[in-house]
């Protein structure tokens, strides 16, 4: 595979405060990746240097084997969708998807020709003559990606494009947006806090705290197999068990089976630990069961689907098992 | 909505008493007719406003309207970039800057006026200077011409172009000079296309408010001009005091209010027709 982007021990800091201690990583021509991490954990700060709005404190940015380190934005042949979209107020929709073509010189006709282009990709055609504060939500939304796509930039930067937007309008912009770049074959680089959007989205996740980097994977992996505690935690929902010194058992909900405390003949592994039901709440595809464990004051929580014949009731007595192959263990 | 009505009661008695009815006395006084000795007569004429129309006056007010028109261009050009420069300091020195701007209102215009008197006569402080240094070997007419009137004009307005350009400009989102930069454009192209259009809410209410002021203004071409560069407002406040021809000079003030409003309401028609969305860029902005 073609690398598109390589980042050579970025680091950041404001000041005396550090925000990235040090970064490296390789992205390759065509991929999804995202961005994945809590507020703060500097996922945005990494976009906004691919991009040029900020300049790394320390190490090197390549962008298709060309240095582009100190090269300003305007030079950059990548571009970006903002958080809240920022579009040109005092321009039309056609007007700001031009912005860009006119900076660059492009032939008046060639112009005209990929804004229709992308006007029709992003179904604005009947929006052209809009001005953004005249649009919904996720008609902006489409705006901001037709006004960088235009370019045919080699790499589209998505700060969070979908944050804004309520939860339908998201799922289906989330799907949109994954057909659209592999309709492109463009490399995407997508930073978001949703985990669940990142799992859906991309090819590769990679999973950032505190500047660092936790886990670089497929999101299969990532939720299959968490490399720290912070990833098991950040995505999905899990169950920690120290069951021995300086490592620990990630079960998650959807593995842990309930079963009576005094079950006999079961068919199934010996259930690894006890407890009582505390709460179960109804989530509609499923029923979240939470059991105190006995002995400590953890508290677990299990998926039941409804294809179990039993639905548990607060104060029962449970076992909790699981496969053995279902246990990830994390040493930090 | 009574007690709507008796809360903005207070506010409309202050301006029947305080705007509207001197308004309508001088709409009144400029229908009327004096005596040799002063005297207003209300004999309902209309020769008031015809005697404007002698070349005289006309070409006095003719002269108000270039100056008038100067003066905004030139704070303008002043102006932008001093609002541009303070938008720009750190948070903690932008209020500094801008007292710094409106420190002046502190002192009585005459007296500001004055000091520059004392600035630029012959043997005032800048010419002593320049004499002292070799720089001339005559001392420079500097005062009581056009170009003194000019500066002393620019030096009080510019004030009244600064804040409200400083406002808009602080209300600018960065995000967007960030969007334009990403998609090419340089920061002087990003200035003319994205600050400068977006802004100009803020130059036309500065606009506004300088061309109006220069138009009545009549103490810096008093104090500065001499007697050779009289203006409209010097006309007027002659009428009042020394010439006590209270209906010419009644006439006078509302030819001018209405030729403001005139200029105001065309003004902003151009403007709102020039870049369409004005308005939502300023909701926006």
């Amino acid at each position: 595979m073609k690398e598109m982007i390589r980042l050579q021990g970025i680091s950041k800091k404001f000041g005396d405060h550090i925000i990235i201690p040090s970064i490296d990583l390789t992205i390759y021509d065509g991929e999804f990746i995202t961005l994945l991490g809590p507020s703060g954990c500097g996922k945005t700060t990494l976009l906004r240097m691919i991009a040029g709005l900020e300049q790394p404190t320390e190490g090197k940015i390549f962008l298709d084997d060309e240095d582009v380190t100190k090269l300003p934005p305007y030079k950059r042949d990548v571009n970006m969708v903002f958080q809240n979209y920022a579009l040109f107020p005092h321009m039309t929709v056609e007007e700001n998807i031009h912005f860009g073509l006119k900076m660059k010189n492009v032939p008046i006709d060639e112009q005209k020709e990929r804004v229709e282009q992308v006007l029709y990709l992003t179904q604005l055609e009947e929006l052209r003559k809009r001005r953004p504060q005249q649009m919904s939500g996720g008609q902006q939304q489409r705006v901001a990606i037709a006004r960088a796509l235009v370019n045919n930039p080699k790499v589209l930067l998505l700060d969070e494009p979908l944050g804004a937007l309520d939860y339908q309008l998201r799922k289906s912009l989330q799907l949109e947006l994954k057909n659209l770049q592999r309709g492109l074959g463009l490399t995407f680089i997508y930073v978001t806090h949703d985990q669940e959007e990142a799992l859906t989205m991309s090819d590769r996740i990679v999973v950032m705290n505190k500047g660092v980097i936790e886990q670089d994977d497929n999101p299969d992996t990532i939720y299959h197999d968490p490399k720290t505690k912070f990833v098991a935690k950040f995505i999905g929902e899990s169950n920690f068990f120290e069951f021995e010194e300086g490592a620990t058992s990630v079960v998650r909900p959807e593995k842990l089976n309930l079963c009576l405390e005094d079950e006999e003949n079961a068919n199934h592994p010996e259930p690894r630990l006890y407890g009582t039901v505390v709460d179960v709440v109804f989530y509609g595809t499923l029923d979240k069961v939470f059991v105190r464990l006995d002995n400590s004051n953890q508290t677990v929580v299990a998926y039941q689907y409804f294809d179990d014949v039993k639905r548990w009731q607060p104060d029962e007595r449970v076992g909790i098992w699981w496969q053995p192959q279902d246990e990830v263990i994390v040493h930090k | 909505m009574r007690n709507g009505k008796l809360m903005v009661a207070p506010t409309v008695l202050w301006l029947s008493f305080f705007f509207v009815v001197p308004l309508l006395i001088v709409v009144a006084v400029s229908f009327a007719s004096r005596t040799p000795y002063g005297q207003v007569i209300f004999d309902w004429t209309l020769g008031n406003y015809a005697r404007f129309t002698e070349t005289l006056y006309l070409s006095i007010f003719l002269d108000t309207l270039i100056v008038a028109l100067i003066t905004t261009v030139l704070t303008i050009l002043l102006g932008y970039p001093l609002a541009y420069f303070i938008a720009q300091l750190p948070q903690k020195w932008q209020q500094p800057g801008l007292i710094l701007v409106m420190i002046p209102f502190w002192i009585n215009f005459l007296i500001r006026s004055y000091a520059w008197v004392i600035i630029l006569r012959t043997q005032g402080v800048l010419n002593t200077i320049l004499l002292k240094f070799g720089f001339i070997e005559q001392p420079l007419q500097m005062l009581y011409n056009e170009v003194a009137v000019m500066l002393g004009m620019v030096y009080a307005l510019l004030p009244f172009m600064v804040l409200p350009i400083y406002v808009s400009i602080e209300q600018l989102d960065h995000r967007l000079l960030e969007a334009a930069s990403d998609l090419g454009a340089s920061p002087f192209t990003a200035f003319r296309k994205i600050t400068l259009p977006l802004t100009m809410p803020g130059i036309a209410a500065g606009t506004i408010l300088v061309f109006i002021s220069s138009l009545g203004m009549f103490v810096v071409p008093d104090v500065m001009g001499g007697a050779k560069s009289a203006l409209i407002g010097n006309l007027i406040q002659n009428q009042f005091l020394s010439a006590r021809d209270w209906p010419f000079g009644g006439a006078l003030s509302i030819v001018l209010a209405l030729l403001s409003l005139v200029l105001i309401v065309l003004y902003y028609k151009a403007l709102s027709a020039q870049q369409g969305g004005g308005k939502n860029a300023e909701d926006m902005a």
